[in-house]
């Protein structure tokens, strides 16, 4: 019994973690007042950089550079539109996905369904996986896990205890007001994009590079969304956002493992799952049957211009 | 505002030549920008794009295979633009075409003995109603609970492909198949063709309903209030609009042409469901409802284009191109009308006139300094 719920914990911690990136990515992003729907295809441009870079020179360190450029590429382009030439959001945003999925088809094509060498490999940390139960499900994991340990709470601190990131929240509230005191809210917007589209194109390499250790086309299959919306669910708070993604990936782990307990019902239903438990927190967390959302940045959404103020 | 150089001010008035022009110069743009990335995966994008033209628009045949690929698309494209045109980010068309196409496939292959226009008449409705009522869903929530549509939309697109891969793979799986289709529908219910031309006669339900919608949203109480409310939600609230009646009804009737989608598919392309069935067209609907300016009749024409896209994407696989260089495709057009539509609500000049104003500021000070010399000199 032990071994099996120390199995679904790992296995949610990892599950979590793949879309943890993207959703803390897209946190600094909404709160910089730009909302960014096309994380999905970001993740799968992420996904397949990595594998191509991976599969032609076994180079891990290599990858995860190139995932971070191809990430920061995408996130320029997308501050482009969005802050320069102020394209609607959503639509830029669902551009970006029919553009990621259709040019990572494109490029990873040739690599599908072919295994790489080198994956990222689970490490334990002496001592401290030592601990029965704790130390399997939490120190025994690969190297972007426990980044993830590292960028929770950094995260929370550098929103709630810096300046900067009292500069960031204004950001999202009101753009205006930081114009005025003269700081450049362009260049930040930038900043915080490109930063968000990193972290969405790490979340895609967690898939390609550490899940699983191949390509294949569509393989986020709507992780990029389930992270988007758990941006919402989180209250623009990293550690909310945690807590989300250990709730999606326990559900979905649960449901992957039910299938072997359970096998009367279709495997269909259980891939359902996520998906269902996904709406259903967006309607129990952002139904206006609730308490307004007073966390949602207030300019979010709304294309800064400095004739319109 | 002005950076550098470059001045930029707001255009009032968009001339209609500018409206056609401008998304056509950036589609050539965004072909031009496929071509450096058909390059760097090692072909030569003109003997691509010309082979791609070849096969499906230079030949009846070809014209023909388009139209039957654009089929579902044109549905899918009038399906997303008669939402987005009330800022309704709908984008599960794909979703509702699925659930139309189980409705109404369901019914044609086990309903009962009907003749066989009656049948094709309640598929048709079984369909539109499957998906109309899953696009409710995420209509109802959106407009009762205020929650987010796109994503909701998204959602169950993933669980109606599910559902739609569990009848397919299960109970609907056709006997001796391995793959996850089902029994061929009856003889009697394929759409026939138009006369001998081998024009699938799905085109004119489409162009009938894309010109219905058309005199709908512009002639009719309905389409001027939707239009009232994509422009200002709040003042549409204020002339007492009942904003909440109007999302469930458009919504619905976006879900309702998506799933129609599926019918045309079913009873005029591939005479059976099977799993996979939309293979992205409700995405591919996006694009062209963008590309369209949620115009429907625009739609027909760009679909049919799109449809010839994803067809001759087989032929230059042959070539060794991988197929999915249509949706790249359609991707990066996308990207870049975006990016166009900019240059249509904005003028971008380069602000030379500017700094000759400075210089000749300039010299009209030296006059006015020599001036004042002067003038300290008499005195």
């Amino acid at each position: 019994m032990t071994a099996f719920i120390i199995s679904i914990c790992t296995a949610a911690i990892v599950y979590a973690v793949s879309i943890l990136y993207a959703a803390i990515g897209e946190i600094f992003t909404q709160r910089a007042g730009i909302m960014n729907l096309g994380i999905e295809g970001i993740m799968l441009m992420g996904a397949v950089s990595g594998f191509l870079t991976v599969y032609s020179t076994n180079s891990l360190k290599l990858a995860l550079l190139m995932v971070i450029l191809v990430g920061a590429l995408l996130g320029l382009i997308f501050a482009f539109f969005t802050v320069t030439l102020r394209a609607d959001q959503t639509v830029c945003g669902m551009a970006f996905l029919i553009f990621g999925s259709g040019l990572s088809g494109f490029i990873g094509k040739n690599v599908t369904g072919i295994a790489s060498a080198v994956k990222f490999e689970k490490i334990e940390i002496p001592l401290l996986s030592q601990i029965p139960v704790i130390g399997d499900i939490f120190f025994k994991q690969d190297i972007l896990v426990y980044l993830m340990y590292l960028i929770v709470p950094l995260s929370m601190f550098y929103i709630y205890k810096t300046k900067p990131g009292m500069i960031l929240r204004a950001l999202g509230e009101n753009p205006a007001a930081l114009d005025a005191a003269g700081i450049n809210i362009f260049f930040l917007r930038y900043a915080y994009v490109m930063f968000g589209c990193a972290m969405a194109a790490i979340s895609g390499a967690c898939i390609s590079l550490s899940y699983t250790n191949f390509w294949n086309e569509g393989m986020t299959g709507g992780k990029g969304w389930i992270a988007f919306s758990l941006v919402a669910f989180s209250r623009w708070n990293p550690v909310g956002a945690v807590l989300g993604a250990l709730l999606f990936g326990g559900i979905s782990i649960i449901g992957i493992n039910m299938q072997i307990y359970l096998p009367g019902i279709p495997s269909q239903f259980y891939s359902m799952l996520p998906y269902v438990a996904t709406v259903a927190a967006l309607i129990i967390t952002t139904g206006s049957f609730r308490r307004k959302h007073t966390e949602e940045p207030a300019a979010l959404c709304q294309s800064y211009d400095r004739e319109n103020r | 505002m002005i950076i550098g150089a470059i001045q930029i001010e707001k255009k009032h008035m968009v001339p209609l030549r500018d409206k056609i022009l401008n998304p056509i110069v950036f589609v050539l743009l965004g072909l031009t920008f496929s071509s450096i990335l058909i390059i760097a995966v090692g072909f030569n994008p003109i003997k691509v794009f010309s082979k791609m033209i070849s096969y499906s628009f230079l030949n009846l045949r070809g014209i023909n295979g388009s139209i039957r690929a654009g089929l579902p698309l044109m549905f899918c494209g009038i399906s997303v633009s008669i939402a987005f045109k009330m800022n309704l980010n709908n984008i599960g068309a794909e979703g509702q075409y699925a659930m139309g196409a189980i409705l109404g496939g369901a019914f044609a292959l086990f309903g009962p003995e009907l003749p066989f226009s009656v049948r094709l008449i309640v598929m048709f409705l079984l369909c539109a109603a499957g998906g109309g009522l899953w696009a409710l869903i995420a209509a109802a929530l959106k407009a009762y609970w205020n929650v987010n549509e796109t994503i909701v939309s998204l959602m169950l697109n993933y669980v109606a492909l599910l559902f739609m891969d569990y009848l397919c793979y299960g109970p609907w799986m056709a006997k001796n198949q391995t793959t996850a289709i089902s029994e061929s529908i009856p003889k009697g219910m394929y759409l026939p063709n138009i006369g001998n031309t081998g024009i699938n006669t799905g085109i004119i339900a489409a162009i009938i309903i894309a010109i219905l919608l058309y005199i709908f949203f512009r002639h009719t109480t309905v389409g001027y209030q939707v239009g009232v409310i994509r422009n200002s939600l709040k003042s549409a609230e204020y002339a007492g609009i009942n904003v909440k009646k109007y999302i469930l009804i458009v919504m619905g009737l976006s879900g309702t042409i998506a799933g129609l989608a599926g019918f045309v598919q079913i009873t005029g392309v591939v005479h059976r469901v099977q799993a996979q069935l939309p293979s992205g067209s409700g995405y591919t609907g996006i694009v062209i409802a963008y590309l369209s300016q949620f115009n429907p009749i625009v739609v027909i024409i760009v679909s049919v284009l799109f449809g010839g896209m994803e067809n001759s994407s087989a032929a230059v696989q042959i070539m060794g191109v991988p197929s999915q260089i249509a949706t790249m495709l359609q991707g990066s057009i996308m990207v870049f009308v975006i990016a166009g539509e900019f240059f249509n609500h904005y003028k971008v000049t380069l602000n030379r006139s500017n700094r000759g104003k400075n210089r000749n500021n300039r010299g009209e000070n030296r006059i006015n300094k020599e001036n004042h010399r002067k003038v300290r000199g008499v005195a």
